[in-house]
């Protein structure tokens, strides 16, 4: 088990996390006996597992398909759950850049908690699928719009910088109910979407024994439990903050893609 | 060389073929059954490739592709060579697929297609199972079919990319208990090894461990709990697997 006290927190320089004490109400951190704002920290993401999405598991974000749900090419409502992974490449944490490629004029920003393991889960029940938790965190499941869920490319979901992580992983025993956590997305300061963990298709518990059925999680991983519908869009040049009630506000700027890379090219 | 990672003697080793049997990297001596044999890298990013065989893709009814399509799958899935798959009890339709690995060695970042293979560090055999009875029409191939536990057969050897002059001109095959079932060659890819790396590498930073499974050829059929799976790429390696019920598995 990954034992946090706290919150586990990475800073840039830092071997590895270090549990601390976080307000995620102010966003900031104790050091050395007073409050700093998560703003003044250079972050890196406080996960280094396996980062699994759920794709509509959000009440809202399945009814938002209509009547296409049942056509051509999905035919049918998802059974399972069904699974994506934002792979090594696109972690960053608090603050980094998100780049934003040429002929992209928009990103699309996928908004989720995100639960991260702390014991290997096999297999686990409903009833105890909370015991294998370790905490929550912020994730952003960045893309660049696109309509189907089909078989989209990975390379509008996987692209470097695609995936802020942060700010820290808060210790389970921190977040009493995962299911009821107000989720907000504001850009440039302006709020953009509001959702709540409670319109979950899957609660937390019950996609961790759906998901555990056929695949284990191990500890480190982390499994957003799903971006709810009308995912806000933003532009380079702008600033996004998701904030989840109680886990912690994640903010990363976009930056165009070529400013980012000396000799960048499309 | 051919290299291999095996668990011996209460620890996890590094070796390379020697004499028909292993040498680790401690120097001793043993022979291939003695040992557990684990995927023969450390992995980081597995990317998959759907339909990169052009027979394979008619035989699945799919028409040509703009671009390679590419899935990911999480590092539960891997197992290594001589080791057990799970076919789970309700299961219709569970196939393997034989298919050419590409190891990348170092980060890779809009890499061309010419330069591709100074990325490369070697090839190994995979057996990447399917169970389509878990088919959903949403971001195919959904992980239920693709990414289970144990699914995902990786090994037995690491062989150095300079030992393996025309990666795209290699023999593949399957036997299902000794019978082939599944023939090919990797000149049929759709994409080759090269232009995968340069597509890749065009929006995500590949880097050491990444592993490519280049897809399948034509011949995927359904296997059942006893039987003996086998797949083999010319020059190599020779990755065996044995497929088990639930029971085996605590799921009785």
């Amino acid at each position: 088990m990954i034992p946090i006290a706290d919150a586990l927190v990475r800073l840039r320089g830092m071997p590895q996390p270090m549990d601390m004490v976080v307000d995620p109400t102010a966003n900031a951190v104790a050091i050395a006996g007073r409050a700093v704002s998560v703003e003044a920290l250079a972050w890196e993401p406080p996960t280094a597992g396996t980062v699994y999405g759920t794709l509509l598991n959000f009440k809202g974000a399945l009814a938002a398909l209509g009547d296409a749900v049942g056509k051509p090419p999905y035919k049918a409502p998802p059974n399972a759950p069904v699974l994506y992974i934002k792979p090594v490449n696109t972690w960053i944490g608090f603050g980094a850049p998100i780049p934003v490629p040429d002929g992209a004029p928009e990103l699309e920003i996928g908004a989720s908690l995100g639960v991260v393991i702390g014991r290997t889960a096999c297999r686990v029940t409903a009833a105890d699928a909370l015991e294998h938790v370790a905490g929550y965190t912020v994730v952003n499941d960045v893309s660049v719009p696109h309509d189907s869920y089909y078989r989209p490319s990975i390379r509008l979901k996987c692209r470097d910088g695609f995936c802020p992580i942060g700010p820290w992983v808060i210790g389970r025993s921190r977040v009493a109910n995962p299911d009821a956590l107000a989720l907000r997305v504001s850009i440039d300061g302006a709020l953009r979407q509001k959702n709540t963990t409670a319109n979950l298709i899957r609660p937390v518990a019950r996609l961790l024994e759906a998901v555990t059925e056929f695949m284990t999680l191990s500890p480190g991983d982390v499994l957003m439990v799903g971006v709810p519908e009308n995912a806000p869009r933003a532009r380079a040049g702008q600033r996004i903050a998701i904030e989840i009630e109680g886990v912690g506000r994640l903010e990363n700027p976009l930056v165009a893609e070529r400013e980012l890379v000396p000799g960048g090219h499309a | 060389m051919k290299h291999a990672r095996v668990a011996y003697a209460g620890a996890v080793h590094d070796a390379v073929a020697h004499d028909g049997g292993i040498r680790l990297a401690d120097g001793r001596l043993v022979h291939e059954s003695d040992v557990v044999w684990l995927p023969p890298f450390v992995p980081r990013t597995i990317i998959a490739l759907g339909l990169n065989y052009a027979d394979h893709a008619k035989e699945l009814s799919f028409n040509a592709q703009e671009e390679p399509l590419v899935f990911l799958k999480g590092l539960n899935t891997l197992i290594g060579h001589r080791a057990i798959t799970r076919r789970p009890a309700d299961a219709t339709f569970m196939h393997y697929e034989c298919e050419l690995a590409v190891v990348i060695g170092k980060p890779a970042r809009r890499v061309t297609k010419a330069d591709a293979h100074r990325y490369v560090t070697g090839y190994t055999v995979a057996n990447d199972y399917a169970i389509r009875d878990y088919l959903e029409n949403y971001y195919r191939p959904n992980l239920r079919v693709k990414n289970r536990d144990t699914c995902t057969v990786i090994g037995p050897w690491l062989v150095d990319r300079d030992d393996v002059p025309d990666p795209m001109r290699l023999a593949l095959r399957t036997t299902v208990n000794g019978k082939v079932t599944q023939q090919g060659n990797t000149q049929d890819m759709v994409h080759d090894i090269g232009s995968l790396i340069e597509y890749l590498s065009s929006f995500m930073t590949l880097g050491a461990g990444d592993v490519i499974l280049t897809g399948t050829p034509e011949g995927v059929i359904d296997v059942t709990p006893g039987d003996e799976v086998v797949t083999e790429i010319e020059a190599i390696g020779r990755l065996v697997n044995t497929i088990a019920d639930d029971a085996a598995f605590g799921r009785a």
